[in-house]
């Protein structure tokens, strides 16, 4: 988790993504760990696909890798998912849709990018119409990165993911509340007169009230 | 009065445990029969847990938020009003102020509290599994509660206690002494576990989540709750009018866990039907059969007289 606010640099973002830093050390109980147990023992996917990633999600929910022994099951729309994963590359138009949903979502959520496509823009770099990256627009939890990923890659990812939540701290949708104008900008950046109305996003700045 | 309301309190937790460790199984065996290892038997608990414990942003109005407590409370109270054990002061709830009537007309309140929090939220996907499920209510009603009939005819009365008092021995057991109701309600009674064939309600990849599609965080939470009570006070019922009562809670999770595995068998062997053909199947099969046992008990005994 790092956005580039605090230090440019490859040396200065590989410091920060190894050393949490002070504000991502919250002060946990008893309570919020079993919580916390409980919340990464149990995560309901929502699968945004675009080609060639949505291919290598479906094996991961069959009997071959089979990740319901990790209690990761598939959910119908957004309001019940926890995880988004957005496996490949966004379109301007597709972006839109994919703020709408992970804005849907109830907290707390994560993200997971799948493919290289998200990292940088992949194949996709020098296209006119495609986001490069989507970590400016959504906060992503993690990464996977390849192109595209395997199953066995993507499993290793909600692990780690797993793992995450099970220490605590702060995640992705902190960042979007805490960055929210920041976000925000950027989307009306990419989007222009595309921008999803107002009233979608007004209760992040309400203090959570719909 | 503590007696009651530590009773309640226990029967209410009996029903909660046996619920999510009865769908963990089901849900572990799912996963066996597709060779694969599945979730662990406590993974509904998690889901569960995690449900109550996310945000809660959105809103459509009082209905929205009020609908699924009428369901919690339907559920609650239907929990409360069936006899757990017999011959005990324990797990008895407010069962002896109550009889199978009362307990028909609280099966009803689980739907129509959906209904009107569903039709409040105006999701098109919602509305639509709503309609799915009253149209297989109304299917699953008639035969069910003609079962049921057929049981208080038998036993010539509408007390649970009673019918279960009278089930004294595997000779006397519901399920020897009255098969063909045994048969009527069994279908119905799957679909009113939501189980396959019979799960169109909910059925993910045809209405997305069905009725449930705009419940997402705490009330979410609260339904898969009381859909977990629901099915064991329904197990529980069933155990109590067929296979004759338990006398301790060993032997009430025993014979409902064996009830569980029979529709468990039957759902994972046949494939989902149709609205319509759920519909037609109840009113042909179960329905058929219902009537003519009417025909045999009500009748057929007079005229040979």
């Amino acid at each position: 988790m790092y956005h580039k606010t605090q230090c440019e640099g490859f040396q200065c973002e590989q410091a920060m993504l190894e050393v949490p830093g002070d504000a991502e050390t919250v002060r946990e109980g008893v309570l919020d760990k079993l919580i916390a147990w409980m919340r990464q023992r149990s995560l309901f996917v929502l699968a945004y696909g675009t080609g060639c990633g949505a291919i290598e999600m479906r094996p991961l929910m069959t009997s071959r890798f089979d990740a319901e022994r990790f209690g990761i099951i598939g959910a119908a729309t957004p309001r019940q998912a926890d995880v988004l994963v957005i496996s490949g590359y966004l379109a301007l138009k597709t972006l839109r849709r994919v703020i709408r949903s992970y804005e849907q979502m109830q907290e707390p959520k994560y993200v997971i990018g799948l493919g290289s496509c998200t990292i940088n823009g992949g194949m996709y770099w020098d296209s006119y119409n495609t986001v490069k990256q989507v970590d400016r627009y959504i906060p992503i939890d993690i990464y996977v990165n390849g192109c595209m990923p395997r199953p066995e890659a993507l499993i290793e990812g909600f692990v780690a993911l797993q793992q995450r939540i099970k220490q605590g701290g702060k995640a992705g949708y902190h960042q979007y509340r805490e960055n929210i104008d920041w976000y925000k900008a950027n989307q009306r950046k990419a989007l222009g007169e595309e921008m999803p109305p107002a009233y979608t996003y007004d209760w992040y700045h309400a203090g959570g009230v719909a | 009065m503590m007696h009651a309301v530590v009773d309640s309190l226990a029967m209410i937790g009996v029903s909660y445990v046996m619920g999510f460790l009865f769908y963990g199984f089901y849900r572990q065996l799912n996963a066996r029969i597709q060779r694969r290892w599945g979730p662990s038997i406590w993974q509904n608990f998690f889901d569960n847990m995690k449900f109550f414990f996310k945000s809660e942003t959105l809103s459509h109005g009082p209905m929205f938020f009020f609908g699924p407590m009428i369901i919690m409370a339907g559920a609650f109270t239907t929990v409360l009003f069936v006899p757990f054990l017999k011959d005990s002061t324990w797990l008895q709830g407010f069962s002896q102020y109550g009889n199978l009537i009362l307990i028909i007309y609280l099966l009803v309140v689980g739907p129509l509290g959906n209904a009107l929090a569903v039709g409040s939220s105006g999701n098109p996907f919602g509305v639509m599994g709503v309609t799915r499920g009253l149209t297989r209510l109304m299917g699953l009603e008639v035969p069910f509660f003609l079962g049921l009939a057929l049981v208080m005819l038998q036993h010539e009365t509408s007390s649970v206690h009673a019918i279960m008092a009278a089930q004294d021995g595997l000779a006397n057991w519901g399920i020897v002494t009255n098969p063909v109701a045994f048969v009527v309600i069994l279908l119905p009674f799957i679909a009113a576990q939501n189980a396959s064939p019979f799960d169109v309600v909910g059925a993910p990849v045809e209405v997305y989540a069905g009725p449930r599609v705009e419940f997402g965080g705490r009330l979410l939470g609260v339904l898969m709750t009381q859909n977990m009570m629901m099915s064991i006070a329904k197990l529980v019922l069933v155990v109590d009018l067929f296979l004759g009562g338990a006398s301790n809670v060993l032997v009430l999770i025993a014979k409902a866990f064996s009830l569980f595995l029979l529709t468990t068998a039957i759902s994972m062997v046949f494939p989902r039907l149709k609205t319509e053909q759920a519909v037609d199947f109840f009113w042909k099969v179960p329905l058929g059969i219902g009537v003519l046992a009417v025909i045999l008990t009500v009748w057929l005994p007079s005229w040979s007289a």
